[in-house]
């Protein structure tokens, strides 16, 4: 018994904070890894959890992730956009042909063609099969038109200033500018990214609260053992732990999930997006979530599983005390 | 060490537990508690363990009012006593080692300095060759005595005992209170609450009665 008191003394010494440290690290382990026995110890409820959780993060990574590689794609389709020119009716098609070498000198427009009125009459009349009625007409009803493009990659903003300075020139009739199914869909895209946020936000914390309530049934669970731990002098700190990790794990293993479903899912996508790209002459490959973003959605995963456990263990821990 | 001064504990339904109690307990006292049933002998532990805070007066440990002891501080105050309680309190899904090493683990001792204690704690009640057993396998003696080890393995100041020979047959219950004089021979202070007047009265130690809550003798330090 004499240790004892030599225990008593030491208590006091300048190393007493290194007992302490070690001493809480040592504690930090067994929390981690008793907390991670009991999540192992049951692997059906627990992958079910599990399961929730990675669902639940998977759903807006995932739809993010489509919405973003649908943005790629519609970025290759902006260089096409045309912009087609009627020229003023009275216009020769000497000044025609004047006017697009003159465009198809300015630095933002990249292709140009003259189709003069006589060509596209003749067009016309082989596509329709108006060819008495067109017979019929003495005079060529059809302005010259020049089909423009303009450089790849010029934002959409720039392409719409083209048009409108195209329409001031002079024997320019009319500029009309095929490109606004474009900007509907990049609105809906935006729309859409809104939306993948707004279902993300609510996702986050459902997750967040179905990890709570899983620490609290576990709390429940051990409600004995928290008032004897607590009556043997165990403080609020040392009840929490177990509790805390056991959110972690929880977390983190629906973060390992989400990141599999996420990568299964794009790992089956990928051939049949690849011979879609083909038939298109597009060299587009479906982003994937990389190993970094797999990485943060275990972090994720993890770190909601924390806040989620903190908030059950804040709201139901302190109710449990020795009677 | 421990000190009541004009102590009364009224529990929420409006029963005095105890009424008016003063005593002092010595450091290295061993002093029995007893009284009939619902005397106030459990409540009157309670209060030094903080599980309940006296309606009037003050509670002093170790030179400390636990007045000033804040819900904070609650767990570091009870490391420092070691408890027996009257309805065992273990842990029925861990073995008897683990629940002798708890209070261990929570001061966040290195296991093989766990192992240590709790072997020579559970060698002192008898149970050495138990420590793999779950609790429910054991006899209520038997795990009145896991309860005695798990109290006696952090090296406390103070030992607190309600009842703790209740389930035991009189030459182990004598041997136990022969444990309890050894304890406060090297300087801990050992408050018992027993029934079993025959036996206490053999051992020659003070004597603290309760009677619906007042203090009857042993006013006297
Ligand atoms: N939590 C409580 N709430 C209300 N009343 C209580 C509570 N605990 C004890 N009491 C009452 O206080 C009185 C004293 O109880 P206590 O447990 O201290 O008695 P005791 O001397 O330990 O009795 P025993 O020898 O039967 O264990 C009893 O009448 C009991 O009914
Ligand atoms: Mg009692």
């Amino acid at each position: 018994m004499s240790r004892a008191k030599g225990r008593e003394g030491a208590s006091q010494s300048r190393t007493d904070w290194r007992d302490q440290y070690n001493s809480w690290l040592r504690h930090h382990r067994l929390s981690a890894a008793d907390s991670l026995r009991r999540v192992l110890e049951h692997p059906w409820s627990s992958l079910l959890t599990w399961m929730v959780i990675g669902i639940a993060l998977a759903l807006p990574v995932g739809l993010n992730l489509a919405l973003d590689n649908a943005q790629i794609v519609s970025a290759q389709w902006d260089s096409p956009a045309q912009i087609s020119l009627f020229l003023k009716s009275d216009l020769a098609v000497e000044d025609a042909r004047r006017l697009e070498l003159q465009l198809a000198g300015a630095d933002n427009i990249s292709t140009t063609a003259l189709i003069p009125k006589d060509a596209a009459l003749e067009e016309f009349r082989e596509l329709s099969g108006f060819t008495d009625v067109l017979a019929s007409l003495d005079e060529n009803p059809l302005p010259h038109l020049i089909i423009i493009s303009p450089v790849p990659g010029l934002a959409p903003q720039a392409v719409i200033t083209l048009q409108e300075e195209l329409l001031a020139m002079p024997g320019i009739e009319q500029a009309v500018l095929d490109m606004e199914w474009l900007q509907r869909l990049n609105s809906l895209m935006e729309l859409g990214h809104r939306i993948v946020y707004a279902l993300g936000a609510m996702l986050v914390l459902g997750v967040a609260l179905i990890l709570g309530n899983t620490i609290r049934l576990a709390i429940e669970n051990r409600r004995e053992e928290i008032v004897i731990v607590k009556l043997v002098g165990g403080s609020n700190a040392f009840v929490r732990r177990p509790f805390l990790y056991t959110g972690l794990w929880y977390g983190v293993g629906g973060g390992v999930i989400a990141a599999v479903l996420l990568g299964l899912t794009l790992w089956l996508l990928q051939s049949p997006a690849q011979n879609l790209a083909g038939l298109y002459q597009s060299s587009f490959s479906l982003q994937g979530l990389g190993l970094m973003g797999g990485l943060n959605l275990v972090v994720l995963g993890g770190l909601l599983g924390l806040f989620g456990a903190a908030l059950a263990v804040s709201r139901h821990l302190s109710h449990i005390e020795p009677r | 060490m421990i000190s009541f001064e004009r102590v009364s504990k009224r529990y929420d339904e409006g029963y005095d537990a105890l009424r008016d109690v003063s005593f002092t307990i010595n450091k290295d006292d061993l002093v029995f508690l007893t009284g009939h049933s619902g005397a106030g002998k459990s409540t009157l532990m309670r209060l030094i363990m903080l599980m309940e805070r006296p309606t009037r007066g003050d509670v002093l440990v170790d030179g400390i009012n636990l007045a000033s002891v804040g819900s904070r501080a609650i767990a570091r105050h009870r490391r420092d006593i070691g408890v027996v309680f009257q309805n065992h309190q273990l842990l029925f899904d861990r073995t008897v080692f683990d629940n002798v090493a708890l209070p261990l683990v929570i001061c966040g001792y290195d296991h093989r300095e766990v192992g240590r204690r709790v072997r020579a704690a559970l060698d002192k009640v008898g149970l050495l060759e138990r420590e793999r057993a779950l609790p429910v396998t054991l006899s209520g003696g038997e795990q009145q005595r896991v309860g005695i080890a798990r109290a006696v393995v952090g090296r406390p100041k103070i030992l607190l005992a309600d009842e703790p020979t209740g389930n035991l047959d009189p030459a182990l219950s004598a041997e136990i209170m022969t444990l309890f004089e050894d304890f406060s021979k090297v300087g801990v202070t050992v408050l018992i609450a027993s029934h079993d007047l025959a036996l206490i009265s053999r051992l020659h130690h003070r004597i603290i009665t309760l009677r619906e809550g007042r203090l009857v003798t042993g006013t006297a330090t």
